[in-house]
């Protein structure tokens, strides 16, 4: 790395996957879900109501954009086209600015409907913890909302703080999980429910001796007691999953488990693709509902 | 469903909820929209194609002014909005 260049270390894996077992030309209904969400974008492809592929991505400045850009990265592993798609649903922050959508459809709704999908359907409770909001929803069987609420006045709790504290401690974000649970003794959790005095307090410990990993452990710390408040709100009922990227991270992950005292539901698939997968099955259902099986044009 | 719009800060608590399952079929005639002196619903189709009453978008972040004013310290006694709506759907949190 040269003097010049500055080195993103909030920059998250983005993912495009396909499953090569299944031919999407064999299927009868094929749809899509759009999850534009504030900091990152989804594209999920369904084919008769069984998930075939996604792509995960940043959101750029121009929601449309980002909405094509992930749609075409599965289009392209998959040799799809956009034609091939019967019904398309948008969701999340930038889904009324979806071009090729069809539908919009709120990303709480969705989040437990992917939810269900993903996690079984004795998933009670959702924590979706995403780029700049979080929300807890509660749901029933079927993936139908029955509570929720959703905080995103403050990205404290959020995708977007844990970018600022790896761009802070210089570590990929990839790795603060990990690393917090490096510590001789687990520390206070930051006071700051802010991100922005969140930030400032990290480098005040810094100054004051402490070590990066225990600054990290800090601040998953505080993250997993802000949401955890949240989701307190409604009550947590088993089975409970956690969807958006911050599921990824073992250090918030494991110290919410720990404030709730019980496990969240593991899955094999990507928990950013709640949403884009809910919008999808929201697509398929609503196919199934009006008979479609022709190609819409 | 039980929708919560509002907010959670350093200062508190501020969610109203509006229990959807009482709001689907309003015997109230949807007096919420008239009695919130602010104007703060709205009707809206939820998705699950039900119409039901909901807060504002341009409101949800601000809920502890917006409401100040109905508060014990405004003079009221009583939520406009939650005795306006008789079914009983509409909760405050603070």
């Amino acid at each position: 790395m040269t003097a010049g260049e500055k080195k993103e270390y909030w920059r998250w894996q983005e993912t495009c996957w396909i499953d090569e077992s299944k031919n999407w030309r064999d299927a009868k209904i094929i749809t899509a879900g759009i999850d534009v969400g504030s900091v990152s974008s989804q594209a999920v492809i369904c084919v008769d109501g069984e998930l075939y592929g996604y792509n995960s991505m940043r959101t750029g400045n121009n929601s449309p954009d980002s909405a094509r850009n992930a749609i075409n990265g599965v289009l392209e592993k998959s040799g799809m086209k956009l034609e091939d798609i019967t019904y398309v649903i948008g969701t999340g922050y930038g889904r009324v600015n979806v071009p090729f959508a069809h539908k919009a459809i709120t990303e709480i709704a969705c989040h437990a409907r992917g939810a269900n999908y993903m996690g079984g359907n004795t998933v009670r409770t959702i924590l979706d913890m995403g780029g700049q909001d979080c929300k807890a929803i509660h749901c029933d069987d079927k993936g139908k909302v029955t509570n929720f609420l959703m905080n995103d006045k403050c990205a404290a709790g959020t995708g977007r703080g844990m970018e600022v504290i790896a761009d802070l401690m210089q570590i990929p974000i990839a790795e603060l999980g990990p690393r917090s649970f490096d510590v001789d003794e687990e520390p206070e959790a930051v006071s700051s429910t802010c991100v922005v005095f969140a930030k400032s307090e990290a480098l005040g410990l810094l100054k004051a001796g402490y070590s990066k990993n225990k600054v990290i452990a800090a601040y998953c710390q505080a993250m997993a007691e802000r949401v955890v408040s949240l989701i307190e709100r409604i009550g947590v009922e088993n089975d409970f999953f956690i969807t958006g990227g911050i599921a990824k991270n073992p250090g918030v992950v494991k110290r919410i488990e720990k404030l709730l005292g019980t496990k969240a539901v593991e899955t094999k698939l990507d928990s950013q693709i709640a949403g884009a997968l809910g919008a999808a099955l929201f697509g398929y259902t609503l196919m199934q509902k009006q008979g479609a099986s022709a190609k819409a044009a | 469903m039980i929708a919560n719009y509002g907010y959670k800060d350093g200062s508190g608590e501020y969610y109203i909820s509006i229990d959807t399952d009482k709001c689907t079929s309003c015997s109230a005639g949807r007096a919420c929209l008239t009695a919130c002196p602010k104007g703060m619903f709205e009707t809206i189709t939820d998705d699950y194609d039900d119409e039901v009453a909901a807060v504002k978008q341009a409101f949800r972040r601000s809920l502890a002014f917006d409401c100040s004013d109905c508060k014990p310290a405004g003079g009221y006694t009583s939520l406009p909005c939650s005795t306006a709506c008789t079914p009983g759907a509409i909760k405050h949190s603070w």
